[in-house]
């Protein structure tokens, strides 16, 4: 199990080591480079390599990635110079807002994903599993900003129900002090991640019922709801565990789409806005967190996994 | 070793020609999938939806190219079945347009990834030992990016035309199938027929072109049909983010994204729902065609 530990966090690094070297490559491919879509059309020559030298551009690329990682590792992820904040002040006061989304809106999806993915496996081949079954495909092939536009023009704009806008705060707790603000925002989001919960859990208690514990569960006599909810539903978690793990790339998507929809001002909006401003530093230190997140989850599911099923041995 | 594998085995080992034995595999895997109600309607509305991307232009004709202000906006009546958006497009000859884009861009982006991952795939799986492990690690690498994040920045990087979006989706979307390519190889690389083709000479390359690829198809060709489904909605974000092509070509997603500009000043329901809703209808039919495909195709294997 340790040696399992260290090879599988090693490998983690290695992937680090490569993500980042490619995002800090990526910037470069900007036309005229990084500098030149930063201070636009019009920035002097001069000025160019004035801000290249400052930016450590004009030295070689495994140099400038030393330099940079170095940073990264003293906490120091870059500065706005749009913004004129630095990246960690624009992710500290982001990172909690668009967390809340994320938190919110994954727990409303799993409360519903998970117990219907249950039914839908019992009952399969009913009336009700079809029709769960549409609905699952619909949340996989409906764009999330249309769902979200469509849900403003019925409950916001139509019939005045729910603000058509996230909450217009800069502090979490006033955020969720405007809990009617938040409903949009956070069932859009749910009902995105509602079909990759429950169409996991359906073949996944599918795949458990067929198992022989089940049939010896069975002939020891146990009722069919202690069968479902004892033992297949348990089995069936492990795997939504190590889903949650793999699922933080789908998440940060959904969360961008939602932001920019709802205008909820947490780092997908920044992001957003950072892109269309050509804001190179905060494009750079936003994709390093979220891509740090993605590795990290990643590892917690292969060794979540490796704890939660006993079968499982490295 | 069951029948169906021997005679597999022995077919490839005989140098007989593949085309025998995908026929039986493909003839097998349509009995499964006809029986699938809900691919066999998806199958149907995408023949509809290239007929009236492609050819409908031909029939209903509208003029896709000038703007026309005099129509700004105007309600669906005889001349405009679907009315006009906001610079005076018909907007049902704008949806054959911008569906031409959207299904073009998915399903080139979906051919890119596929080819591209699978022969990543196979090659790394095949490879083994310290290659496979460094190219799997570039695979994790790639898959650990946030896509959407990357899309946006490549997006806004390159100006977007139709072709660049195809490699800016395809570019990520390969590593998901390269993972899954693999790990089929993983488990044919030991097969009989394989190491016969090692035994005799043949070159590793061979091997993967004419053994092992064949053989992942069913895999492959699921991958593709969720790849075009998946393509279509990342092609309708950017057109969403303002990222998509640029006008006056125009695709659904950009032109629900402008239609949607005015979803508070009035009922202008046909800039809204037309679009939004054939980009649902295709991208469940290619989702249904697709799950129905992996039963035909599983369906297969359980039989070996």
């Amino acid at each position: 199990m340790v040696g399992f530990l260290i090879r599988r966090t090693g490998q983690a690094i290695f992937v680090l080591i490569l993500v980042t070297a490619a995002t800090l490559g990526l910037v470069h491919l900007f036309p005229g480079g990084p500098v030149r879509a930063l201070l636009g059309d019009r920035a002097t020559p001069a000025l160019i390599d004035y801000y290249n030298h400052i930016y450590g551009f004009d030295q070689p690329f495994y140099v400038q990635y030393i330099k940079w990682v170095n940073q990264l590792l003293h906490g120091n992820l870059g500065f706005s110079d749009k913004l004129n904040v630095s990246v960690v002040t624009l992710i500290s006061t982001d990172l909690p807002k668009t967390m809340v989304l994320v938190l919110l809106g994954t727990l409303v999806s799993l409360l519903f994903g998970i117990p219907l993915g249950v039914y839908q496996a019992v009952r399969r081949n009913s009336v009700a599993d079809y029709v769960l079954t549409g609905v699952s495909f619909l949340g996989y092939s409906t764009p999330t900003f249309f769902l979200g536009l469509v849900m403003v023009d019925w409950f916001a704009v139509d019939s005045h129900v729910f603000p058509a806008f996230g909450p217009q705060s800069s502090s979490v707790i006033s955020i969720l002090g405007q809990p009617r603000a938040l409903v949009l925002p956070v069932f859009t989001y749910a009902f995105l991640l509602y079909a990759l919960w429950s169409r996991y859990m359906r073949s996944s208690v599918l795949d458990n019922l067929v198992q022989d514990y089940v049939r010896t569960a069975r002939a020891k006599g146990a009722t069919e709801r202690r069968v479902v909810w004892r033992h297949v539903f348990r089995n069936s978690l492990v795997s939504i565990v190590t889903l949650l793990g793999l699922s933080i790339p789908t998440l940060i998507t959904g969360a961008i789409i939602i932001e920019v929809v709802f205008n909820y001002s947490g780092m997908g909006l920044a992001f957003y806005q950072a892109a269309i401003d050509n804001d190179f530093e905060v494009l750079l230190g936003f994709t390093v967190i979220a891509t740090t997140a993605t590795i990290v989850g990643n590892l917690l599911a292969d060794v979540g996994y490796a704890v939660l099923d006993p079968r499982v041995r490295y | 070793m069951s029948e169906a594998q021997v005679v597999a085995a022995t077919d490839a080992e005989l140098g007989l020609e593949l085309s025998d034995k995908p026929r039986g595999m493909f003839v097998r895997a349509w009995e499964v999938f006809a029986e699938n109600k809900l691919a066999l309607a998806g199958l149907s509305f995408i023949a509809f939806i290239l007929l009236f991307c492609f050819v409908g232009p031909h029939i209903y004709v509208t003029n896709q190219t000038n703007t026309d202000l005099s129509t700004y906006l105007c309600t669906p009546s005889g001349a405009h079945l679907l009315g006009c958006d906001d610079v005076g497009y018909d907007e049902l000859g704008r949806l054959m347009v911008g569906g031409q884009t959207s299904l073009e861009v998915g399903l080139a982006a979906a051919v890119v990834s596929v080819l591209v991952g699978t022969l990543y795939g196979a090659i790394s799986g095949f490879a083994g030992g310290f290659v496979d492990a460094l190219m799997m690690r570039v695979v994790d690498a790639g898959l650990s990016l946030p896509s959407l994040m990357i899309i946006i920045i490549l997006s806004v990087i390159f100006h977007p035309t139709p072709t660049t979006i195809i490699f800016i989706i395809a570019v990520f979307y390969w590593f998901g199938v390269a993972r899954l390519v693999r790990g089929e190889t993983l488990s044919l690389r030991n097969r009989e027929y394989v190491q016969a083709v090692k035994v005799i000479g043949g070159r590793p390359m061979r091997s993967v072109l004419k053994h092992i690829v064949p053989n992942a198809i069913g895999t492959i060709i699921v991958q593709a049909t969720f790849a075009v489904a998946d393509s279509i909605l990342t092609l309708s974000v950017l057109g969403f983010l303002a990222l998509g092509v640029a006008p006056p070509a125009t695709d659904w997603g950009s032109m629900l994204s402008s239609g949607l500009q005015y979803i508070q000043g009035g009922n202008y329901w046909w800039l809204i729902y037309p679009p939004g809703v054939l980009i649902i209808l295709t991208c469940i039919s290619f989702n249904f065609i697709g799950d129905a495909l992996r039963d035909a195709f599983e369906t297969r294997l359980q039989r070996r």
